[in-house]
């Protein structure tokens, strides 16, 4: 596939270095990326377990779990779950997948990986800050599970940490302790390596670009980790100061979060003044952006593999791309649609309900270019494309019920309910990890040397599409009835006639975890037995396949590709190929067209 | 493949859909004097946002159909209009949903939070703590004592840190732990929480709003429908959030007015 | 779909050579040869990125302050130590004295005659004042410290020493880019990127200063 021609002869790099230094405090970019994507998946099979146990908590409260006193003694006495051991898993769950998988996913781990190779540089701006970046985030992992094992266990207060739940201490309850205090350690130490993280994808992407690779030649998921640095860089400087603020209060009894005369356990606490608002306001003005921190990416690489699937370009390249950065621009002035029925201003909520349906122009553009290629393609339904298919039907189910959420009257009555849990769990949650999914089995062979099972990665498609709407739907149901979220039990009369929709529900995330484990098993199969994959496998035309199945050290062997082309080049007759690669200076058929070949030959 | 694709979406898609459409579990029913423009609202975006979600997975599932691996000697074709029909789709409908959604949407709001409350309407103050409500009813004087953090005591039952010996006014509060009120009358309902942040909810009411530590806010609504309802908390309160309600009672003037006579003569 | 969209396009260069000088360079090259100007400066790229972070955390801190004012009325007024002033001349002083380190190198280097001597010399007084800054402040808290203004009693007080440890963070991390470039200057082996991109993060906190300094006169 290559063209020795395309290529400039580099003094390869002499490295001896020893297994801690390649595979452990490794610099290599794409080992980083590893590390991240393994880090991911132990923390999405934690949370996934997390959830599970709430799931049957919810409809067999006094269902004994075997083992579980072992996790946690007060928190489950004879295995039986307490309802605060229920809000730490909660809060555990949510803090998990955030930011531990779908912030390190679809960003930090394939980003790492693929954006310097497909750019054609020869590792990240940053090498050894990169390296940093994964073990601070790593750090933050261990600070955040260590919170299951103090004494009264990990924090009650959800995701959000509204405060002050969040920072009167451990007279707020069970886990508000030094849990919570682990917590704000943990976010904020998060934020400090994707603050490194971002800024290392972005000098990169700027400064480390391969010759002729311009901005618009950039594949799109290289735009979506460009776009999703860019955005992060501004969210997690918040959240960063934010954290240190929780901090304080909880630790130097400032009063940042906590106003005057709260009485808790009966306790006038010793805070004044503070405004418990301010929380909610930095917290979404990080949090909003952080949905699209999860979303972009994998929108970015839907797109990347949903072109190599469909075989042809997508209708419009700029479209894609200034729709993401729309997004990425319009995600800061929406934090308020999170806060409508908090006490904030209600004019605010006018204002701020505004922008979050004007967001739905980008979204519905990427969704309308994605459905408007698809038609009259020459679709290749692999399993990557599959799960890209199946990726734009949850964005689309998820993005419209976030139009009942956006409008300030209707969620008065749905805000807070299992509505909510519903429409972000199919938005941020599903469609992110479909985008990873997607990724994962269009890239494996890049990142091994090896193929997936196309079989196992079909059922575990269907599985998990199947799986997602049974569980993620009937929420939105709940949630038209009034049924609350964050409930450890459903005692209230009016909610008992949903237990059967919430037994549904946990049925079918029991089953889509067991499809879960399909993805594990041919995960670690084909890690060691897969049938070898050649260089480009899909027939694939951006940098990252222009190079060995996995990538040499130095990623081109220690030539840069050269660019000639715009990313996208599918759907032509070139040589008995329906595609041409970006660094192909020219193919066979232009060499007998006179003014074609003439061109290329001034291109060397 | 393609076929079991497209089949497999749509099945979803209307799955998904004939819960709503057949009203399986549906929303509470409305006893409130301005909730049925809320309930509107929903209806008509359920109605746009309904048609929309089947649309876009009908047309992916009858895309993906068509579509097919043709090898190199069939064209690709786009789709007639291209990009720009994608964008004008976008911008048109997003539009009308701004247009049309938005303008009803915000009388649903305003008449919440913009209007100003009946002048006789009767206040009565909640005020939430981990994990109950409690409400107080200003009695024969109309006026609530001030509170007193440092006062609250839940063993002499001064759940509110009322002042009794010095505070005229709190003497005659009347405290209760349901929410009774009379029908057809607008309420005053002042928010204070003493702890943490607690929510007001009551589907049925078409009312929800949070309790802040340190902001005292207020909302008003009128009953249309006697009966009893359950208030529940939506904001996470702590270890005993869920079990956190009190119940709304909805009663004729005039036997509410016998309650609130009990209840002072029980203080 | 026409074969026109794959004709072979020259491929532009955008932004000074994009090729290999653009990958870092190799421990064995000369430091002469990192002065060539137009090859693209992820070193600078990355300090401009970290500026614009550091300054989204200070406007985070800024908005949460304005909010906690705004919020209840025990906001109180700090009278400011007298030793602030010096110190923010100091740090200005500072920012001079690596500028004129900094050209001085650079000007050198250009005619061949490399004046590292002087440049050092500047670099050292611009690294003894950063210090001398870092210990003035330590001497204000201990100052505000001795007059009970102590961090928890007010916002007022809470936020001042959020944002003047905060900021004596960064700076302590620009004492050690000063310290960084100051070994590389004397053994003449510093690269252009690294002094340029050092001198934008010392001159950004001079500026930080300045705009936390005069926030604390306005609000505080």
């Amino acid at each position: 596939m290559q063209h020795e021609s395309a290529l400039e002869a580099r003094e390869p790099p002499v490295r001896a270095i020893g297994f801690v230094r390649r595979y452990i405090f490794s610099v290599d970019h794409k080992v980083i990326g590893l590390q991240y994507y393994a880090l991911a998946l132990v923390a999405v099979f934690v949370g996934m377990a997390l959830s599970w146990l709430m799931r049957i908590h919810l409809v067999w409260p006094n269902w004994p779990i075997p083992g579980l006193h072992f996790l946690s003694k007060t928190g489950a006495p004879g295995n039986v779950m307490t309802p605060e051991y229920y809000l730490s898993l909660l809060t555990m769950h949510g803090t998990i997948m955030v930011f531990f998988v779908l912030t390190n996913a679809p960003f930090a781990a394939l980003g790492n990986y693929f954006l310097p190779l497909q750019i054609g540089a020869e590792d990240m701006a940053f090498p050894r800050l990169n390296m940093l970046s994964f073990w601070i985030t790593f750090l933050a992992f261990c600070v955040l599970m260590s919170s299951f094992f103090v004494s009264d266990g990990p924090p009650i207060s959800g995701w959000t940490a509204y405060a002050p739940l969040s920072a009167v201490g451990s007279a707020a309850g069970p886990g508000q302790g030094m849990g919570q205090t682990l917590w704000a350690i943990s976010i904020g130490i998060f934020c400090v390596a994707s603050l490194l993280g971002a800024l290392n994808f972005i000098a990169t992407t700027l400064d480390m670009r391969t010759r002729g690779m311009t901005l618009m030649r950039m594949p799109l998921s290289t735009w979506a980790w460009f776009i999703t640095s860019c955005i992060s860089l501004f969210a997690f400087a918040v959240l960063l100061p934010t954290c240190i603020l929780l901090c304080l209060d909880r630790m130097a009894d400032t009063s940042f979060f906590v106003p005057s005369g709260l009485v808790i356990s009966d306790r006038l606490q010793p805070h004044s003044g503070g405004s418990a608002l301010l929380w909610q306001h930095l917290f979404w003005f990080f949090g909003h952006p952080e949905v699209y921190i999860a979303i972009l990416p994998a929108a970015g690489i839907v797109s990347h593999v949903l072109i190599n699937g469909l075989r042809r370009p997508l209708l419009s390249h700029k479209a894609i791309i200034f729709s993401m950065v729309a997004i990425g621009f319009l995600s800061y002035v929406v934090w308020g649609h999170h806060m409508f029925v908090s006490g904030m201003n209600p004019t605010s909520s006018l204002v701020f309900s505004f922008p979050t349906i004007i967001i739905t122009i980008p979204a519905a553009v990427l969704t309308l270019t994605w459905l408007g290629s698809i038609y009259g393609s020459r679709l290749r339904l692999t399993t990557a494309s599959l799960f890209a298919l199946g990726f734009i039907s949850m964005f689309v189910s998820g993005g419209l019920s976030g139009f009942f959420l956006a409008q300030p009257s209707i969620d008065i009555y749905l805000h807070a309910t299992y509505f909510v849990v519903g429409h972000f769990h199919i938005v941020m949650g599903v469609a992110a990890i479909f985008g990873v999914f997607a990724g994962t089995y269009f890239w494996f062979p890049k990142m091994t040397g090896r193929m997936l099972n196309e079989g196992l990665g079909r059922i575990h498609f269907w599985g998990s599409f199947v799986g997602a709407y049974c569980i993620f739907m009937p929420f939105h149901y709940l949630g038209m009835a009034g049924n609350v979220r964050r409930y450890a039990a459903f005692v209230d009369d009016y909610m008992a006639p949903l237990m059967s929709v919430h037994r549904f529900i946990t049925i079918a995330a029991l089953v889509m975890g067991i499809v879960q484990m399909i993805f594990l098993v041919n995960l670690l199969y084909s890690l060691w037995r897969g049938p070898k994959a050649p260089d480009n496998p899909w027939e694939c035309t951006s940098l990252e396949w222009a190079t060995s199945s996995p990538p040499p050290a130095d990623n081109f062997g220690g030539r840069s590709p050269i660019v000639y082309r715009d990313p996208y080049q599918y759907g032509v007759d070139a040589a008995g190929k329906d595609f041409v690669m970006q660094n192909e200076p020219f193919y066979a058929e232009s060499a007998s067209i006179p003014h074609l070949a003439e061109a290329a030959e001034a291109q060397e | 493949m393609r076929k079991a694709f497209a089949l497999i979406v749509v099945l979803v898609a209307i799955g998904s859909a004939v819960p709503v459409i057949l009203h399986w579990w549906p929303m509470a029913p409305d006893i409130s004097a301005d909730g049925h423009l809320i309930d509107q609202q929903m209806a008509s975006t359920m109605v746009e946002v309904g048609s929309a979600f089947l649309l876009a997975q009908f047309l992916l599932a009858y895309f993906v159909y068509r579509s097919a691996d043709r090898g190199t000697h069939e064209n690709i074709r786009s789709i007639p209009g291209g990009v720009k029909l994608a964008v004008f789709v976008a911008v048109a409908f997003v539009g009308a949903e701004l247009l049309a959604l938005g303008m009803q949407g915000q009388r649903a709001w305003a008449i919440q939070y913009f209007s100003t409350p009946d002048p006789n309407a009767m206040t009565i103050q909640a005020q939430a703590g981990q994990f109950a409500y409690y409400f107080r009813y200003p009695g024969l004087d109309g006026k609530l004592g001030a509170t007193h953090p440092e006062k609250i005591n839940e063993g002499d039952q001064n759940f509110f840190g009322l002042d009794l010996e010095k505070d005229v006014a709190a003497r005659d509060d009347v405290v209760s732990a349901e929410l009774a009120i009379p029908v057809n009358r607008q309420i005053r309902l002042l928010l204070h929480t003493k702890d943490v942040g607690h929510s007001f909810y009551v589907p049925e009411l078409r009312v929800q709003q949070d309790f802040v530590p340190g902001l005292d806010l207020m909302v008003h609504f009128t009953a249309t429908k006697v009966g009893k309802y359950e208030i529940v908390c939506t904001q996470l309160c702590g270890m005993g959030h869920h079990s956190m309600r009190a119940y709304l009672r909805v009663m004729p003037q005039a036997e509410f007015d016998d309650w609130l006579k009990q209840k002072a003569s029980e203080q | 779909m026409s074969l026109s969209h794959v004709i072979p396009s020259k491929p532009p260069l955008p932004r000074g050579q994009r090729d290999n000088s653009a990958l870092p360079p190799t421990r064995d090259d000369k430091p002469g040869k990192h002065l060539d100007a137009s090859a693209p400066e992820p070193a600078l790229t990355g300090i401009w990125v970290a500026l614009a972070t550091i300054a989204m955390m200070f406007a985070a801190f800024t908005s949460a302050a304005v909010v906690r004012q705004g919020a209840s009325n025990d906001w109180e007024h700090i009278a400011l130590p007298a030793l602030l002033y010096i110190n923010t001349g100091i740090l200005i002083l500072s920012g001079i004295a690596l500028e004129l380190a900094r050209r001085t190198y650079l000007n050198g280097v250009k005619h061949g005659m490399p004046s590292a001597k002087i440049a050092v010399r500047w670099l050292t007084f611009s690294l003894l004042s950063g210090v001398a800054f870092l210990v003035g402040q330590i001497v204000v808290w201990w100052q505000l410290l001795a007059r009970s203004v102590d961090f928890i009693s007010s916002p007022t007080n809470s936020f001042f020493y959020v944002l003047t440890v905060f900021h004596a963070v960064h700076v302590a991390g620009g004492i050690g880019g000063l310290v960084r470039i100051w070994v590389k200057m004397r053994r003449f082996d510093l690269k252009r990127s690294t002094l340029n991109a050092t001198c934008w993060y010392w001159h950004f906190m001079s500026v930080l200063w300045i705009y936390i300094f005069v926030l604390l006169i306005w609000k505080f």
